[in-house]
């Protein structure tokens, strides 16, 4: 008997075969991990291009390249593809490789369902972008889709609302088996309070998307009968008000942002420690601040819409609410800052990205201070400012935390490191691009540009020429990163990647297993001390 | 020479100015002015924190490096620390929500008006109605007056391009103007910022806002919530006028009301009605239906050969007067009076390819209307 069991089984040559099948079938959380993020680099890529569209047509004033209804369209499809194609499934993606690597568990929870939650996304995918082929083209009413605009568009519309409901379905089945996984699985010892904190913050936001993912499926099925089925509930002449849709959608749509960044500090509060050789100042006051931001971000949602004509009390209550936001925020900058004081610190790429993160995703914070009071908003609701402050907190905040955590993890799951000068050029090219694109919308706004126009008063000429040629240094640059991305992984170049290239990296992955990490990764469950 | 130079220098110093304006328009209300001070405080109180926290963040960086020499150490909780800088930033905040709240409850105040004035949104463009107060009955729409070549390129543009409007609404200065916003389509936004107002206008709902001007001069604004196809083109003008021009204003507006008034049961022969109904296409339909009647294609439905148009009118009539449902085609008939409803279905009825000789009188838009 004994001659069978061979304790020495790499059972990292438990590979399925090669070719199509393996992906479609897999049920693997490493290739589950890695569909999600090629998929979502993809849908950054295609929204990447609709934003230069948008761009190329507001270098100058005048209309030169498109109509204003196209124009529209852009701008609309531009908020949908990378709010739900590329930077929630990307962090899903981080969750699938992570989660179970750092908590010591096997795999995923529910495997089948995994492969399920990815492979709706393509579906969702092209009816999105394919909606751009119908009669009227695709829809023009904003990311934010109000009523009743939405209800004048054409078929379009009703593809991106079947789109956005195979999209939420697939967040609630990920969030729940991501739920389950880190509840169920942890290797033992690792108590809560023992987790490291990426697996925190996608606990709190996995709870935030179950919770919010159904408001917005019941908006946008409110939305649909509305169009073809004849209720008001958005249209006054019928009893309905559009003004409810806008408070469902925000209900929805301010934990939606945190949904967007939570994940990203996840990933800083695990790179910061790592390069400054130093653990991570406040852990538990880092998991406490999460938690608060999360439970605040039901309470908000109505800062969005300052200009309805909202009455007294309710603009005070929403205003107050906003600005307690900034203290577990505050607090989460102040940690990160205090990890790397006295630290020994070194600025490999992953470190550059999660710097640059810290630095401009406070001025982010900063501008959302400032919209939070209501009388300022009142100047600056709608127009470009609110452009740089989401841009500043969505791609200098999500979009670099996850280019941090790309380059932080990607040793592990290739077994090779990336190029380290060319992750560099990426970081300085994006950094400073970034800055040229959004800094200048910030004057706009206050000179009081409107947003989603496609032709400006001479008076805007100046910044939104520098704008765009931000915008498109910006998005060569994510060509770089293309390239480095094949480089490590398709490829296969780049030196070996030791089992902890990363001196100050102490979680499970790095400690306990090889790099890359074997196709099934801790059969035997580790123990923590 | 140097005279020159220093004209020319100055003249491009403006421009520059012109096209890169830094901070918030110079108030010219009250609330303009709070808004704007609150901004001023709010950098400020940014500024120091900025260069506190970051100021830490490159000192460390500078210092406590690896390449360096430095050792890192190893302490990682402080109770006190953590509590002092979760109450320091709650303090600030206080401080800065009690100068807003007093703005806010200021900036809500909407009673004892000296005028009053609805703004209604249409896709695209507003319309003006005074309620209440001196010009009590005044109404009218505001165009965008900017020419299309300008837009596409054909002409230079104008100094106040896609900022101009046919008629501006037209306010005296120093008194309280209450507006009452609503919409007939879809939600608009009435914004001006040297007032400092930004409201939502919805459809089916009243909301209002406020200000009082306290210098005179012309101020332009924009739509600033999206509304569809021609939503960066319809802009909003205010004119400031002192007490005396407005009543020449007022004066001149009545006359004019008075004067185009039609007699409802007159009978319009074709030319006359076709050449009227030009005119209502060109400032209500010509955005979607295109100036060839060949609309755009997926979008909006062409009028050149449409069997809508060339059957039966009873039909066309109702969509002209009530609008479809779903679509942005909007009921007109609560924005044009009866004989230019009339004289656009006959326009349409006989332009283009469209050759059925029909004349629609008036009158049959006023039984259609019942």
């Amino acid at each position: 008997m004994s001659a069978v069991i061979d304790s020495g089984h790499a059972h990292d040559e438990h590979r399925p075969d090669g070719g199509i099948m393996r992906w479609v079938t897999t049920t693997n959380h490493k290739d589950i991990g890695t569909l999600y993020l090629w998929f979502s680099f993809t849908m950054l890529l295609v929204g990447g291009m609709l934003a230069l569209a948008i761009r190329a047509e507001l270098f100058q004033p005048g209309l030169q390249f498109w109509h204003p209804e196209f124009f529209n369209q852009l701008t609309t499809m531009h908020g949908l593809i990378m709010v739900f194609g590329a930077i929630m499934p990307a962090f899903v993606g981080f969750a699938n490789w992570q989660v179970p690597l750092m908590i010591g568990a096997p795999d995923m929870a529910f495997a089948r369902l995994n492969n399920w939650s990815f492979w709706m996304l393509p579906v969702a995918a092209t009816l999105l972008v394919g909606s751009f082929f119908v009669p009227g083209g695709a829809t023009a009413a904003g990311w934010t889709i109000y009523a009743p605009l939405s209800t004048q568009m054409g078929p379009g519309m009703d593809l991106a609302i079947f789109a956005l409901h195979i999209m939420g379905a697939s967040s609630i089945m990920g969030s729940i088996n991501i739920i389950t996984t880190i509840l169920n699985m942890r290797a033992p010892g690792m108590t809560l309070l023992r987790m490291p904190l990426f697996v925190w913050t996608w606990l709190i936001t996995a709870y935030l998307l179950i919770a919010v993912m159904p408001v917005l499926a019941g908006a946008i099925t409110m939305l649909l009968t509305d169009r073809h089925f004849g209720t008001s509930f958005f249209n006054a002449a019928g009893g309905g008000d559009p003004v409810m849709f806008q408070h469902i959608f925000w209900f929805f749509g301010h934990p939606e942002v945190y949904i967007m960044i939570l994940p990203g500090f996840g990933i800083i509060s695990q790179v910061i420690p790592a390069f400054s050789r130093k653990p991570l100042f406040g852990y538990s006051s880092m998991v406490y601040a999460t938690a608060s931001i999360a439970v605040l971000s039901f309470i908000v949602w109505a800062h969005h819409m300052f200009t309805v004509g909202m009455p007294t009390a309710g603009i005070l209550f929403f205003m107050y609410a906003t600005v307690l936001i900034a203290v577990p925020t505050g607090v989460k900058v102040f940690n990160w800052l205090t990890t790397m004081w006295r630290g020994s610190m070194s600025f490999e790429t992953p470190m550059l990205f999660a710097v640059g993160f810290i630095f401009v995703f406070t001025m982010g914070g900063f501008t959302g201070l400032i919209l939070a009071i209501m009388p300022i908003d009142i100047q600056l609701q709608d127009t470009y400012y609110v452009v740089a402050h989401f841009h500043y907190v969505l791609v200098a905040g999500s979009l670099f935390s996850l280019f941090a955590g790309f380059y932080f993890w990607v040793p592990k799951w290739t077994g090779r490191m990336y190029d380290e000068k060319l992750g560099k050029w990426h970081f300085w090219l994006s950094m400073i691009f970034f800055n040229v694109t959004f800094f200048p919308m910030h004057f706009l706004g206050l000179a009081g540009m409107p947003r989603r126009i496609p032709d400006y008063a001479l008076q805007f000429a100046g910044f939104n020429e520098i704008a765009s040629i931000g915008a498109f240094g910006f998005g060569l640059s994510q060509i770089l990163f293309l390239w480095i991305a094949l480089k490590v992984t398709v490829l296969g170049q780049g030196e070996k990647a030791g089992q902890r290239p990363w001196e100050g990296a102490d979680t499970l992955e790095w400690t306990h297993l090889p790099s890359p990490a074997p196709y099934h990764s801790f059969d035997e469950q580790p123990v923590l001390g | 020479m140097v005279k020159a130079t220093g004209a020319a220098l100055l003249a491009l110093s403006e421009a520059a100015e012109a096209a890169y304006q830094w901070n918030l328009p110079t108030p010219v209300t009250r609330v303009a002015g709070e808004i704007y001070n609150l901004h001023l405080v709010m950098m400020g109180i940014i500024l120091v924190i900025f260069i506190g926290v970051f100021g830490v963040m490159f000192y460390s960086i500078y210092a406590h490096r690896k390449s360096v020499g430095h050792k890192a150490e190893n302490f990682h909780e402080n109770i006190v620390v953590e509590i002092i800088w979760a109450i320091i930033p709650f303090l600030i905040l206080i401080g800065v929500a009690w100068p807003a709240t007093k703005s806010i409850l200021n900036l809500k105040d909407t009673a004892s008006s000296d005028i009053t004035v609805k703004a209604t949104g249409y896709q695209w463009k507003w319309g003006y109605d005074y309620l209440k107060g001196e010009g009590e009955g005044i109404s009218f729409l505001s165009n965008l007056s900017t020419p299309q070549d300008q837009i596409t390129g054909g002409a230079p543009k104008g100094e106040h391009y896609l900022l101009e409007v046919d008629n501006p609404m037209v306010v005296p200065v120093g008194k309280k103007v209450r507006v009452l916003l609503t919409a007939n389509d879809v939600i608009h936004a009435w914004m001006v910022p040297a007032f400092g107002v930004k409201q939502d206008a919805i459809p089916g709902f009243v909301r209002d806002t406020w200000f009082r001007a306290e210098k005179e001069g012309i101020y332009r604004g924009q739509c600033a919530e999206l509304c569809g196809k021609d939503h960066g083109f319809m802009p909003i003008v205010v004119e400031v006028v002192s007490a005396a021009k407005y009543a020449a204003w007022v004066a001149e507006q009545k006359m004019k009301t008075a004067a185009a008034a039609d007699d409802p049961n007159k009978k319009w022969n074709l030319a006359d009605l076709k050449a009227r109904g030009e005119k209502v296409y060109a400032a209500n339909c010509v955005a979607c239906h295109q100036a060839n009647g060949q609309g755009v294609k997926g979008s909006f439905p062409a009028l050149d050969g449409s069997q809508l148009v060339n059957g039966p009118r009873g039909r066309q009539m109702e969509i002209v007067l009530n609008g479809k449902r779903g679509t942005a085609m909007a009921p007109f008939g609560k924005q044009l009076s009866d004989t230019d409803v009339a004289a656009v279905i006959t326009f349409t009825r006989n332009n283009w390819g469209n050759k059925t000789g029909e004349v629609i009188q008036p009158s049959e838009i006023r039984s259609a209307r019942k």
